[in-house]
């Protein structure tokens, strides 16, 4: 038994180690995630509406649901977030056409709606903090976590120019816009928001959890007593 | 009690109660193992209702069925807890019936004369996995079209009739509305009633023979002057309300899943699926939900795609022949010899090692390791009728311990 639980272990360590060699991934940014941080939220929709949502849809997200989990009432955000559409209940979709997208990028930018949940937060932090100069590139960066990627860095007035050298390390070169952490916030609550549209009814989720437990933890309490009581006279 | 009587007049309402439940002798020693009987009954009842609120609203058509699953989860009132009791509940029945299926192997439970329960209980797995296999297909994301476009291409392998197969089964050249349409219809009726009337077969025949036990000890063989069994309790109200509490604990974890990572870290709902199908680009690993792993590393452990495909089927079906494959007198592990005992741990151990495996890429060290994984999975099996005859058991008691 020792030998089979040894041979086991030895297995699980050896394994592990030739995935992580062949896998090749580069490490990924974490990325602090909190959706109960509302101005953090409002401040990502901002910056979607204004950078984001021209190119990308977010087909699946109404913008009056947003603005209901966001704290802000509808004539807030037909005001100040909704520039693509005219009805508040519509669904953040965008005009242009999949073929001219296709022309001009070579690619259809892909709906945002689930794109947290399909890259995941930490990819989209990184990735959105890797763009770089690149003068192979015809759109002049390039982006250290998708390389040779379709989107042009959008972001870079805010961001300013950034440098590659020769160990991969990233570098801003002299940032009059923002500085590094400034734009590393705003980054971040740009994904808090994509996050947020990727699943908004985790809100709701999270909050049922705790009282479905609660009542199953008492619900047992009342149920094993009872099992008890029964079982008594079982020998 | 008169309407009861009057319906017991034209209907067996009070004979159904008591035969199966109130006055149904099951052995007083049930342990930990046998929860999972009752908690999968849960999880299908679960499965039908959640479904049924599920069908409401989704469209199973290639250019909505998508977009649909989102409306779900976000438009539709509790839209998102039913989608993902669902979800979970997928999971959740195959860990609770791979849990049922071993407890057959510790005790023996199908052996003589469980023959048919194993059989009609092996039946209800392998129309499990249909229904799952199917069902993943409807959110049209990315894994669910590369998962079904793979599995399907393995009919292919059959000589001379394999790719007509494969085209009947799909409906068109590839994984598409014909598919999708097709699987949606059998994932919500023709399936599910299949599973029904498996389930009332598998009860109906355990019922009849009555439940075995940890001791693996016939519990009819010794009654007392009434005809009740010495070592049996009467279902109702001793095991229901146990089970009652076994179905509070099994909540309890599954809401922790459910409402903190619904996601299970991509083991229950996978990253590629939020990406909406696309025939045009295939994923970097078609990986199959986790449920299906150990027999896809098998599948893969083969080089030759016709004998994979004949290993991965011969996988299961050997399962099916349990009852005569074991010659051992004796049922429950408690009672068995070392070798037995040996042999049920390198199985194990060798399920979850193919399950891993499954989930890895088919390279090298990983290739070789699910090789050796499967000829153990199968010597389990094949050399049972040897191993079993000569282990040195144990006497077994009389009575329940």
């Amino acid at each position: 038994m020792k030998l089979i639980v040894g041979f086991l272990l030895y297995l699980i360590a050896f394994t592990s180690s030739y995935s992580y060699a062949a896998s090749g991934k580069m490490q990924l940014d974490t990325v602090d995630i909190d959706l109960s941080d509302k101005a953090s939220l409002q401040r990502g929709a901002k910056i979607f509406m204004n950078y984001c949502l021209s190119c990308h849809s977010a087909a699946y997200m109404r913008y009056n649901r947003m603005g209901k989990d966001l704290g802000l009432s509808d004539a807030q955000v037909e005001e100040s977030l909704m520039f693509a559409s005219d009805k508040v209940g519509d669904t953040m979709t965008v005009a242009m056409r999949p073929k001219d997208a296709k022309k001009w990028f070579g690619v259809v930018p892909p709906d945002l709606s689930v794109i947290s949940r399909a890259r995941g937060t930490d990819w989209l932090y990184t990735y959105l903090r890797g763009y770089y100069l690149d003068t192979q590139k015809i759109l002049g960066t390039n982006n250290v976590v998708f390389k040779d990627v379709g989107m042009p860095h959008v972001l870079w007035q805010e961001q300013g120019y950034v440098r590659k050298d020769s160990n991969n390390q990233l570098h801003a070169l002299a940032g009059d816009q923002t500085t590094v952490s400034e734009y590393n916030m705003m980054v971040r609550d740009l994904v808090n928001f994509l996050a947020y549209i990727g699943e908004p009814s985790k809100i709701q989720r999270l909050a049922l959890g705790k009282w479905v437990l609660l009542y199953l933890a008492l619900f047992f309490f009342v149920a094993y007593p009872l099992k008890k009581a029964f079982w008594e006279d079982v020998h | 009690m008169r309407l009861l009587d009057w319906i017991d007049a034209r209907f067996p309402a009070s004979k159904l109660w008591n035969e199966h439940l109130a006055e149904y002798y099951a052995p007083k020693n049930f342990n930990f193992w046998y929860f999972f009987g009752s908690l999968a009954l849960v999880i299908l009842i679960l499965q039908i209702v959640t479904g049924i609120f599920l069908t409401m609203h989704y469209k199973p058509d290639t250019a909505l069925a998508f977009a649909s699953v989102e409306y779900i989860m976000r438009d539709v009132n509790w839209g998102w807890l039913i989608r993902y009791l669902h979800s979970t509940g997928a999971s959740a029945f195959f860990v609770v019936v791979y849990l049922h299926m071993f407890r057959g192997l510790l005790y023996g439970s199908y052996k003589q004369p469980r023959e048919l329960v194993w059989i009609f209980g092996m039946l209800i797995y392998v129309a499990l996995m249909a229904e799952a296999f199917m069902g993943y297909l409807l959110p049209w994301g990315q894994m669910s079209f590369w998962g079904a476009q793979v599995i399907i291409s393995l009919f292919g392998a059959i000589p001379y009739v394999g790719e007509g197969l494969a085209l009947w089964i799909r409906g068109d050249f590839v994984v598409a509305d014909a598919t999708l349409n097709r699987f949606f219809a059998f994932h919500v009726i023709a399936v599910p009633l299949v599973l029904l009337g498996l389930v009332v077969a598998h009860i109906i025949a355990l019922h009849e023979v009555g439940s075995n036990n940890p001791d693996g000890v016939e519990i009819k063989k010794l009654k007392n002057d009434q005809g009740i069994p010495v070592d049996g309790i009467a279902f109702h109200p001793y095991y229901s309300v146990k089970d009652l509490v076994g179905v509070i604990v099994f909540l309890f974890i599954f809401s922790i899943i459910l409402f903190y990572m619904p996601e299970m870290g991509g083991w229950f709902l996978e990253k590629d699926n939020f990406i909406p199908a696309d025939p045009l680009k295939t994923p970097e690993h078609i990986v199959p939900l986790w449920y299906f792993t150990p027999f896809y590393a098998i599948l893969r452990a083969v080089p030759d795609k016709l004998f994979g495909v004949l290993a991965m089927g011969g996988a299961i079906v050997v399962l099916f022949l349990l009852p005569w494959l074991d010659r051992s007198p004796v049922k429950s592990i408690r009672y068995r010899g070392p070798l037995f005992k040996t042999a049920l741990t390198l199985f194990t151990i060798s399920f979850f090692a193919l399950g891993y495996l499954g989930t890895q890429p088919a390279t090298g060290l990983y290739t070789l390791m699910a090789q050796i994984f499967s000829v153990i999975y199968f010597s389990f099996f094949l050399f049972m009728p040897f191993y079993t005859a000569i282990d040195k058991d144990k006497p077994v008691p009389d009575r329940v311990t």
